[in-house]
């Protein structure tokens, strides 16, 4: 990425979501308990390719890398993490509502 | 944002709570369901390390540059380790390697993590998104001068532009110049000119 050309830097800033700090909290901690690296996230995150990067967010981008990681590691299957997904997604239609099980 | 989208308390919601859920929030929630059932992770220690993260800004950094201003000895130890100089101020920053970089006259030096978004998070909070953007990340490297002249900073050709690569272990903060007529201000007066971005290289100090 280093050198390659790209347009003018967008300035604009925003506060973080509660969601978004809580993918950052994930990321610490899971590093504390050696579960995985950093390394390890990154390595998912240039596994997603250039596309990652023009239609996902960078804590959606973490989010998903942090999930490859755990999966790899067995920390929860694949079949657990798709049925609360599906869980999740019928406790309502907001954040605000589906936070918490 | 105009807040006409107000709760019944007459406050705007949170952004983050009053728009469609998305997969990626979805996936956010059902992680960390797993993590606490599986035993990785308590609820609390999700809360604390948040809390930890909000305590963290840029008037942490702030503090050390203005001592490093009024302090000889600080300075030189800041420059030698200043993951041990900023501990010594009694900010946390974790087992993070800190190495500060010195703005002259002669040279002005540019914080970047062209991989992502390595940034001396633990001592200043958070990054800026456009610190994370492919933009900044490609071109803070190839052409310094022209990005820097888009966040208003105009070097003269003289002044040599250093530009450092943070990577996972290695974080950089720029100890700016002192600004001119700033002798008899006190600490915290000095800590109050200096900017998130004059750590960063984009932006120099506020002046008096």
């Amino acid at each position: 990425m280093g050198g390659t050309p790209a347009g003018p830097v967008c300035q604009d800033d925003h506060d973080f979501a509660l969601w978004e700090k809580r993918v950052d909290a994930l990321m610490v901690l899971c590093g504390n308990t050696g579960l995985f690296t950093v390394d390890g996230l990154r390595r998912a995150l240039e596994d997603m390719g250039e596309e990652a990067f023009e239609t996902m967010s960078y804590y959606e981008r973490w989010i998903a890398a942090i999930n490859q990681n755990l999966l790899e590691s067995g920390t929860y299957s694949i079949e657990e993490l798709g049925a609360r997904m599906e869980e999740v997604a019928r406790r309502g239609p907001t954040y605000g509502e589906a936070q918490d099980g | 944002m105009p807040h006409d989208h107000l709760s019944p308390s007459g406050h705007p919601y949170r952004k983050d709570d009053d728009h469609p859920l998305t997969y990626w929030q979805t996936m956010e929630i059902a992680v960390r369901e797993l993590l606490v059932e599986k035993g990785v992770l308590t609820p609390a220690q999700i809360t604390a390390q948040i809390e930890t993260m909000d305590a963290r800004s840029p008037a942490n950094g702030a503090a050390v540059v203005a001592r490093a201003w009024v302090d000889p000895d600080f300075k030189a130890r800041l420059l030698q380790d200043a993951s041990a100089a900023s501990r010594e101020m009694g900010f946390d920053i974790g087992p993070l390697h800190l190495i500060a970089v010195e703005n002259t006259k002669e040279i002005h030096n540019l914080i970047v993590c062209t991989l992502c978004s390595c940034y001396p998070r633990n001592l200043l909070g958070l990054p800026p998104d456009w610190y994370k953007t492919r933009a900044y990340r490609s071109r803070a490297v190839r052409e310094p001068r022209k990005v820097l002249e888009e966040f208003g900073l105009s070097l003269s050709k003289e002044t040599q532009i250093r530009v450092h690569d943070s990577t996972a272990d290695m974080r950089y903060i720029v100890l700016p110049a002192r600004p001119d007529g700033t002798d008899n201000l006190s600490e915290a007066d000095l800590a109050a000119l200096v900017t998130r971005d004059s750590m960063i290289g984009t932006g120099l100090p506020k002046q008096p």
